[in-house]
């Protein structure tokens, strides 16, 4: 038994020493406190509603985040809008609709149904716009990316003066986080740049906290509900297991053999 | 194996009986006499039974809302996460569902080759067994490919692309194994319907590979033969049915910790990138489960000769019940076969590790050494073990270790007192 403990353990290091293995390029991420981490990791409501705030107002201008819509804001276990917020929040965005039954296409307020939308027709018009680069569509990009929220809320601070040496061409920015340190997002947040309604400072750490927070939301809408499904199976197997444990016990308690 | 007779009590069940014995084959897997010395490396069939019934009930239903197109892939996985209820728990049951299988096939596999569970008369089974395991990397490569992220389209195009290495014919084989000029929309289709098809024939398989196992019945830790059933067995139901029982809740337990609170710690972040045909990922890798293939394929310089040396690694093992030549089964009982056991077990971890790194400087020398010892140990090693090797007296029954104080296992007994 206790061989059968040590083997399970040993088998799950070496999983994860592999994953592990796999991002080779260590960087040390900025750290901060994640509350939707851990056991009962839950998001944070404000900061959500405020993360959204700066997705609209800054980042939405180029990124899509085209898997999300209107109505995900109202959701449980998201930013929690209420339904009137969250119809408010779509219908002031102007969607392209149709083509009606003259065959003609229309724009219209947009409703909770909606897909967020597109800042950009499609990648071609959104590279053109960006000197080349396309900026990645939001929606799971915290998934996407080694470093997870870390690395996103980092990048978002990593601007800096380019090392003395380094050429950048035109566009092109220095970020020390970034995968061979070169960005073509220039540094988008600065003290202040946004006003919060809840009164909160909008520093740039704030604001990447925020950001970061939502967007993690965005790639991992049900992550609360998951939690508290995982919690509640665990310890629902646990005691399962405990009760067989001692079935088996009674059971083989006629055989000599050791169980 | 029990050739009792069965007879049901009812009289309609007598009937049907006569017609189709089912009656009777349920009552032969209950009585299906067990040895009763079995340690819980021997729960892992039964453990990888339930993780094959998962991903066929899981995938079921990922099935019926996942469209097999190269432009609607990704988004309609994105779909089954956010808004088919209950998705998320399916498709990351599924996922890492995948990774439960291999870390138990795994065990089973080093189990066998600790207990010489492949030697005679239970050869048939393990070949089975092999061609399990092949269907299982085939199905899970294919699976990988269907998120249609970078590493599934970047990963199918290596992988595929391993057939041009076949002399003259290679290049046409690679087409029609697409079905176009690159990896694309008909490859995904057929991709799927492999994908869903390998796993009805892993149960059939299976069916078979259990029924080969009960015509000797099962292998045990002492390696030796049933002398008395009655002493030497106890009933599969309820001894072992329990047993595994209580060794599947606790491998259920890790399962969930995955599912729930690390879903996306085995998968690789690209994956949730789209696949784009114009730009590759700095690294390619496989799923964990593969990397010590995938090392044995990059050490070889020539291409052709590195599929060669990847497949022969997984087939040399079809060959082991006749490279092992040593008559006793148990590795508790030979002292020099149970070092070379884990030399071995070290080797396979090393080709998995420098399978995850970048075929390059010392990695690339230490792969080289990996797989040449990987094939040393299965050609040279154990077919001169059992001439050369001094093995310890094997007790005379089952029943001996279990009550203990035989003079005949007094020597092995101290050593291996945690292997029995």
């Amino acid at each position: 038994m206790k061989n059968f403990f040590k083997i399970i353990i040993l088998s799950l290091i070496i999983m994860c020493g592999y994953k592990s293995a796999y991002s080779a390029e260590k960087v040390e991420y900025l750290k901060t406190h994640w509350s939707f981490k851990g056991l009962f990791g839950k998001f944070d409501r404000a900061s959500l509603q405020r993360g959204y705030q700066v997705y609209t107002e800054v980042c939405s201008s180029c990124h899509s985040m085209k898997y999300l819509s209107y109505r995900n804001l109202a959701e449980d276990g998201g930013p929690e809008f209420s339904i009137d917020q969250a119809k408010a929040i779509a219908a002031s965005f102007e969607v392209k609709d149709g083509p009606n039954s003259d065959g003609d296409m229309f724009t219209r307020p947009g409703k909770l149904s909606d897909k967020f939308v597109m800042p950009y027709d499609n990648v071609k018009a959104a590279q053109a716009a960006n000197g080349g680069a396309y900026p990645p569509d939001m929606s799971v990009l915290v998934k996407a990316r080694g470093g997870g929220v870390d690395y996103i809320y980092s990048l978002l601070q990593g601007y800096e003066e380019p090392p003395a040496g380094m050429k950048l061409d035109d566009g092109v920015y220095y970020n020390k986080y970034m995968y061979g340190n070169k960005i073509k997002m220039s540094n988008q947040l600065s003290d202040g740049l946004v006003e919060y309604g809840d009164g909160t400072t909008a520093t740039v750490e704030q604001m990447s906290k925020d950001v970061t927070t939502f967007l993690m939301w965005a790639a991992e809408p049900h992550l609360e509900s998951r939690h508290r499904m995982g919690f509640k199976a665990i310890i629902y197997l646990i005691i399962l297991t405990v009760l067989v444990y001692f079935s088996m016990k009674k059971i083989w308690s006629g055989i000599e053999t050791k169980i | 194996m029990s050739d009792h007779e069965y007879t049901p009590k009812s009289k309609f069940g007598k009937w049907f009986n006569d017609r189709l014995p089912l009656l009777t084959l349920a009552s032969h897997l209950t009585d299906y006499p067990t040895p009763k010395n079995l340690n819980y490396w021997w729960t892992f069939g039964g453990i990888l039974t339930f993780c094959l019934l998962t991903q066929i009930i899981t995938g079921l239903v990922l099935a019926m809302h996942y469209i097999a197109h190269a432009d609607m892939a990704f988004d309609s996985v994105e779909h089954i996460m956010r808004d088919v209820n209950y998705g998320w728990l399916i498709r990351y049951i599924h996922a890492n569902g995948a990774s439960m299988f291999f870390l138990a096939v795994y065990i089973h596999i080093f189990r066998s080759l600790f207990y010489g569970s492949y030697k005679s008369p239970r050869e048939v089974i393990w070949i089975i067994g092999i061609i399990i395991y092949l269907l299982m990397m085939a199905a899970a490569f294919l699976g990988y490919v269907l998120p249609w992220g970078q590493m599934s389209f970047w990963g199918a195009t290596v992988i595929t692309n391993l057939f041009s290495a076949i002399p003259l014919v290679g290049e046409g084989i690679v087409t029609w194994l697409w079905g176009g000029y690159s990896v694309d929309n008909p490859t995904l289709t057929r991709f799927f319907t492999l994908h869903y098809l390998i796993p009805f024939l892993i149960l059939g398989l299976v069916v078979l590979h259990i029924w080969a196992l009960h015509v000797p019945g099962n292998n045990n830790p002492v390696g030796i033969d049933i002398q008395k059933p009655s002493k030497d067995t106890v009933p599969f139901h309820p001894y072992i049915v329990i047993k595994d029982g209580f060794a599947l809740l606790m491998f259920m337990i890790v399962f969930a910790f995955f599912v729930f609170y690390t879903p996306n710690i085995l998968g690789h972040a690209d994956n949730y990138i789209e696949a784009n045909p114009l730009v590759t990922p700095a690294h390619i890798v496989p799923e964990w489960y593969l990397l010590p293939f995938y090392a044995i394929l990059r050490s070889v310089p020539d291409k052709l000769l590195g599929v060669i040396a990847m497949l022969s690694a997984i087939l040399i093992l079809a060959a082991l019940p006749w490279l092992d030549t040593s008559k006793i089964r148990s590795a508790v009982f030979r002292p020099l076969y149970r070092q070379f056991y884990w030399i071995l077990v070290a080797d396979v971890l090393i080709l998995g590790y420098v399978g995850a790194m970048p075929a390059e400087g010392l990695y690339l020398l230490i792969a080289r050494v990996a797989t040449a010892y990987y094939f040393i140990h299965f050609l040279v090693i154990l077919p001169i073990l059992g001439f050369k090797e001094k093995t310890l007296p094997v007790p005379l029954s089952i029943t001996e270790p279990v009550l203990g104080g035989s003079p005949n296992l007094a020597g092995a007994r101290i050593k291996n007192k945690k292997n029995l």
